[in-house]
């Protein structure tokens, strides 16, 4: 039930944003249906909630990380529930009248059920986590609203003053409830509320209270954070009416008293929260009077009774927890109604400006009316609901420390007065003389539109005259379901008697007209625009800067550490990884480094010699030589090839010595395309002073760098061998995989995912290398014949690539390479079919093949091979890649997750019996993807030398060279 | 043994910082070529050094895994250097297209002020 009240709303929403644009009443009532049965099914709830049964339902998402989906209806949640979906309702029918056709209504009630179904989720959550999660989507879905009409900047700016205040509050929330959950053991609400005497007495009591304040606060637009809600009024009044009467900011409110039992009752609590409520309420009292605006006196006048609410949970009696949700209910029902009269005022006059409005009671006597006793409500006038609740929080203020002590008292008295004062200024625009410059004539709104408001006034007045009759179970569930046990007892009368707190309403109405009185006639109230006292007091002021300086700085960072330039770059990343591994290094413990000489292999060492002289030679020629230093990389490579088989790594060798191949081939071919360079030395250049100390300094920083790398790895060589999950492997390659070459095996079957996501890229690298070679553009210097292929002696430097071709060039070593060819595909087949037991495998077989076909290549040019062999690596990348993929889906077949392997012996006539599993298959799509990705790569490559390219500015010549682009 | 191998990964891995921080495209291939020669022999060696122990089981007898290599190193730097070799290609097509476009083969496609 709890279930479907949450899933409904957001089914709702993604049915609605699908509707057409123009079904306004399609899409109202639609939405008002969801909302009407949430609120049936909110009440059909009643008498298991009422009886006191916390109706809870419990999903299982990861329960061993105490994450789980707990929907937990208690008295509490079922009063917001009501509120929630009630004035959703009435809200709903409201919009239906004040959106105008031209708006997109779609968008409206799909982002409008959303919030109601993050709202409903706040308050049923039963588990700490999930609560923040709906908070999130609160201020999410709030942002959508607020910035409903996005072309306006004020809509704009608005919703994102909203979110960005109340999603900083989220994360400050979601940091405290994490340490809420530490110190308690779960994140389960029950077990949370059930340990409130340890969470007390914890040391990061403190921290967790300040973090969950902050995010209650900011949602809640209490003083310092206040600032946000008065911009957000840029919404559509439905909007306000809804998220700024019983949704949203009372969210924050509703947290406070969800966490009550537990973080309650200490002075902390009392000072962080009671202050920030008593400032609110008077700041947002006070400056409600001065406001111009009708919408912005109602969003003064809801920080104001949002901080008389946490005021009295900051109070933290039981009785001042009643107390805060009664008035909770009560400023609810009479918002709603106040935000969507002045909507209809807005509607039907076109302004809320108060210096404009005046004797609208005469044009528009019903909402007049309305309007009237709502705002009495506001203000506390006895009979109305709004009485009740400020007499209570009267009556509390009065028991707050010693008797000695008044200044709380002092305080609820003056926002009593403010009260009085703003809600006399919101009432004068009924009266006086009719306004006449208004931008269209006023008249009575349409009958359904003015029922919401109607029905809300008459709320009003129900809980005003008869509290116990209409309201008094449902708040004391409520109540009881926060305060258990200690629920005090209250009688909820119109008359208690001549007491101090009625002494206090009569002094408050009585100081509060006399006030209003004295600036209007004074001071100029209704025309001036200037706040005294607190005008210079402006949050939005200090957000907006600090919005500034947090972009300034950030620019300022950027400006410091970022570079268009790679050098820098790259400088920046390798100090960086300099000093994480002086971090590292100092954090090992006591290395003492021992020469060990026992090992000491002579031949091992003069290989090395070779090896680590070539790379030095390499580092010291690429810039003058390149052809010099590619050898020379070759021959370190080929030393790494060497070592790898010396180290019992036979696979590492083969696949090292031919991607060495590989990529030699490769570089060769992208040589001819780079500019020539002439070293300084026979330019006679000089190198600047500047040149040589950026050398040096990078000649320092790679001595240091090598010298790092070379303590790690000896310091890795010194400790003994930590087999971690290895013994696994190599205990399970025989029975789990049915290979002897582990390595093998754990390529293909065990992490074989991992092989799959390779191979993949490898094909995405392949085919991007291709689609850039496609739009390749060489330097117009160096589309000719390269320097050194122009041999006068040779003739066939003058010959294009197909003259070659057919005139026998280079004629008998070809042959002798296209004999080799069946040798070579012989060997690659071979390394392929052992490869399960004996060094091999899909990788080595690909490149054994792979070079074969580029020596064809080489030798007989790309014209000669391509007119008797096609290749097509397009489709070798797709079956491979098919093969793989296809194996892995093969096992689903059989009932096994995505990738099992299963082994198979067959007997065959000649062969004798075949070891195949089905990793074998998988291993083909290996040997596929490595030769389409190797030949693919290096034939573009190549044709680059033989396609016709387009000089920028000269004419095309047709008959240079022939053009081919491989297929 | 072990102290000549950290001594050649540390040379191999200086001489590649010392290419990758110089302003000419193919020196700075040479030094990523270089570099990941380091980091996989680096990676290899976390299985430390054994010499004929090829990690190929011997079927029918009890596994006993100090006669053999680690595999796990193993496995995972052969698929390095396959994704080596196919980094190096897209990197070569890249400064081969920034030297077609700019007229440059300097890293950042135009040459600085005062020419190193």
């Amino acid at each position: 039930m709890t279930l479907l009240l949450l899933l409904l709303p957001f089914a709702g929403c993604v049915i609605a944003a699908c509707m057409p644009a123009y079904a306004r009443n399609r899409e109202a009532w639609f939405a008002a249906f969801i909302a009407l049965c949430g609120l049936l099914l909110t009440l059909s709830l009643y008498p298991e909630v009422s009886s006191g049964i916390v109706i809870k339902h419990e999903l299982a998402w990861l329960p061993m990380f105490d994450l789980n989906l707990v929907l937990r209806m208690d008295g509490l949640a079922w009063l917001f529930s009501v509120l929630i979906q009630g004035i959703c309702l009435l809200v709903v029918l409201y919009a239906r009248y004040y959106m105008s056709p031209k708006d997109p209504v779609p968008r409206f009630f799909a982002f409008l059920l959303a919030f109601m179904g993050a709202m409903q989720g706040v308050v049923i959550s039963g588990n700490l986590i999930q609560l923040v999660m709906f908070w999130e989507l609160t201020s999410l879905t709030s942002f959508l609203l607020i910035g409903y009409w996005h072309h306006r900047a004020d809509a704009r700016r608005g919703a994102r003053m909203a979110f960005t205040v109340t999603s900083i509050g989220g994360l400050c929330l979601l940091a405290g409830v994490l340490l809420l959950g530490y110190i308690a053991g779960s994140y389960d609400l029950d077990a949370v509320l059930a340990s409130a005497d340890i969470i007390r007495a914890h040391k990061a009591y403190l921290p967790a209270l300040v973090l969950i304040a902050l995010g209650a606060l900011t949602k809640s637009a209490q003083f310092p954070f206040h600032f946000w809600l008065p911009h957000a009024m840029a919404a559509p009044t439905p909007v306000s009416a809804y998220l700024h009467s019983a949704t949203m900011v009372k969210a924050g409110i509703f947290l406070l008293m969800r966490l009550w039992p537990v973080l309650a009752g200490t002075p902390e609590w009392t000072w962080i929260i009671g202050t920030a409520g008593v400032c609110t309420m008077l700041i947002g009292a006070y400056l409600a009077i001065f406001q111009h605006d009708l919408k912005g006196l109602l969003a003064y006048s809801t920080i104001s009774h949002l901080g008389l609410i946490t005021c009295l949970l900051g109070i933290g009696t039981p009785l001042a927890m009643v107390a805060a949700i009664f008035h909770t209910l009560n400023h609810a029902i009479f918002k709603a109604s106040l935000f969507m009269a002045v909507g209809i005022i807005d509607h039907e006059s076109g302004t809320r400006d108060m210096r404009k409005l005046s004797g609208l009671s005469r044009l528009m006597p019903y909402t007049a009316t309305l309007a009237i006793v709502a705002s009495a409500a506001m203000a506390g006038v006895p009979l109305l609901n709004g009485f009740l609740s400020k007499e209570m929080f009267f009556a509390e203020a009065l028991q707050v420390g010693p008797s000695s002590n008044w200044w709380m008292s002092a305080a609820a008295v003056l926002m009593g007065v403010f009260g009085v004062a703003y809600s006399m200024r919101f009432i004068s625009v009924f009266f006086g003389a009719k306004a006449t410059e208004l931008p269209k004539q006023p008249h009575e709104p349409p009958r359904w539109m003015r029922f919401p408001v109607e029905l809300l006034v008459l709320c009003c007045l129900i809980v005003g005259v008869a509290p116990q009759l209409s309201i008094g179970v449902p708040l004391q569930t409520a109540a009881a379901s926060v305060l258990g046990e200690r629920l005090p007892d209250y009688n909820l009368a119109i008359w208690h008697g001549i007491n101090a707190p009625l002494v206090m309403s009569i002094l408050a109405f009585a100081l509060g007209i006399l006030l209003f009185k004295v600036l209007k006639y004074r001071f100029n109230l209704l025309q001036s625009a200037h706040i005294p006292m607190l005008y210079r007091f402006n949050g939005k002021q200090a957000y907006e800067s600090s919005m500034l300086i947090l972009a300034s700085s950030a620019a300022r960072l950027e400006r410091l550490f970022s570079s268009r330039r790679l050098q820098s770059q790259l400088l920046l990343l390798v100090l960086a990884g300099l000093f994480a591994s002086a971090l590292m290094l100092q954090a090992m413990p006591d290395f003492n480094p021992v020469w060990s000489v026992e090992h000491f292999n002579l031949p091992f060492a003069l290989l090395w010699l070779i090896g680590c002289t070539c790379a030095v030679c390499a580092a010291w020629q690429a810039k003058y030589h390149r052809l010099a230093a590619l050898m020379l990389v070759g021959g370190t490579g080929i030393v790494t090839s060497l070592t790898f088989l010396w180290l019992s790594a036979p696979d590492l060798a083969l696949t090292q010595l031919m991607v060495e191949t590989v990529t030699t081939v490769l570089l060769l071919l992208g040589l001819r395309w780079l500019p020539s360079r002439i070293s300084a030395r026979k330019m006679n250049l000089v190198a600047s002073s500047r040149d040589k100390l950026r050398r040096s300094r990078d000649l320092v920083i790679a001595i240091i760098a090598g010298s790092v790398m070379f303590v790690i790895s000896y310091f890795v060589l010194l400790h003994p061998a930590n087999f971690t999950i290895s013994n696994f492997f190599l205990d399970n390659a025989v029975p789990g995989g049915g290979g002897t070459n582990v390595v093998n095996v754990l390529l293909v079957d065990f992490r074989n995912f991992d092989t799959l996501g390779e191979i993949t890229v490898l094909s995405i690298v392949a085919l991007t290398v291709y689609a850039l070679l496609r739009r390749f553009r060489p330097a117009p210097e160096s589309i000719g014949i390269p320097a050194q292929q122009a041999n006068q002696v040779d003739p066939a430097s003058r010959q294009t690539p197909a003259q070659q071709a057919n005139s026998g060039y280079l004629l008998i070593p070809g042959i002798y390479l296209r004999l080799l060819l069946p040798v070579i595909g012989i060997s690659a087949a071979y390394f392929f079919m052992r490869g399960h037991n004996l060094p091999g495998g899909g990788f080595i077989a690909g490149l054994v093949f792979a070079v074969g076909m580029i020596i064809q290549y080489m030798l007989a040019g790309t014209v000669w091979i391509e007119s008797r062999l096609k290749l097509n690596p397009h489709r070798w990348i797709a079956v491979g890649i098919g093969l793989a993929c296809f194996t892995g889906l093969g096992s689903l077949a059989f009932g096994y997750p995505f990738l099992t392997t299963h082994t198979a012996h067959l007997t065959l006539p000649v062969l004798g019996e075949l070891h195949l599993p089905s990793a074998f298959i998988f291993d083909l799509g290996v040997f596929a993807v490595v030769v389409g990705t190797t030949m693919l790569i290096l034939v573009a490559l190549a044709h680059q030398s033989v396609r016709s390219h387009r000089v920028p500015g000269a004419p095309v010549d047709n008959n240079a060279t022939t053009s081919r682009e491989i297929r | 043994m072990e102290l000549t191998i950290a001594l050649s990964i540390g040379v191999l891995f200086g001489s590649g910082i010392w290419l990758i921080l110089r302003p000419r495209s193919f020196q700075v291939i040479t030094g990523l070529l270089l570099l990941s020669y380091a980091v996989n022999l680096f990676i290899f060696i976390t299985g430390r050094l054994s010499v004929n122990k090829p990690p190929l089981i011997v079927q029918g007898e009890v596994v006993d895994p100090s006669l053999y290599a680690d595999p796990l190193p193993q496995a995972l730097v052969l698929t390095a250097i396959v994704i080596g070799f196919a980094t190096t290609a897209l990197y070569l097509v890249v400064l081969l297209g920034s030297r077609g476009l700019t007229g440059t083969d300097h890293v950042d496609g135009k040459e600085r002020d005062s020419e190193e």
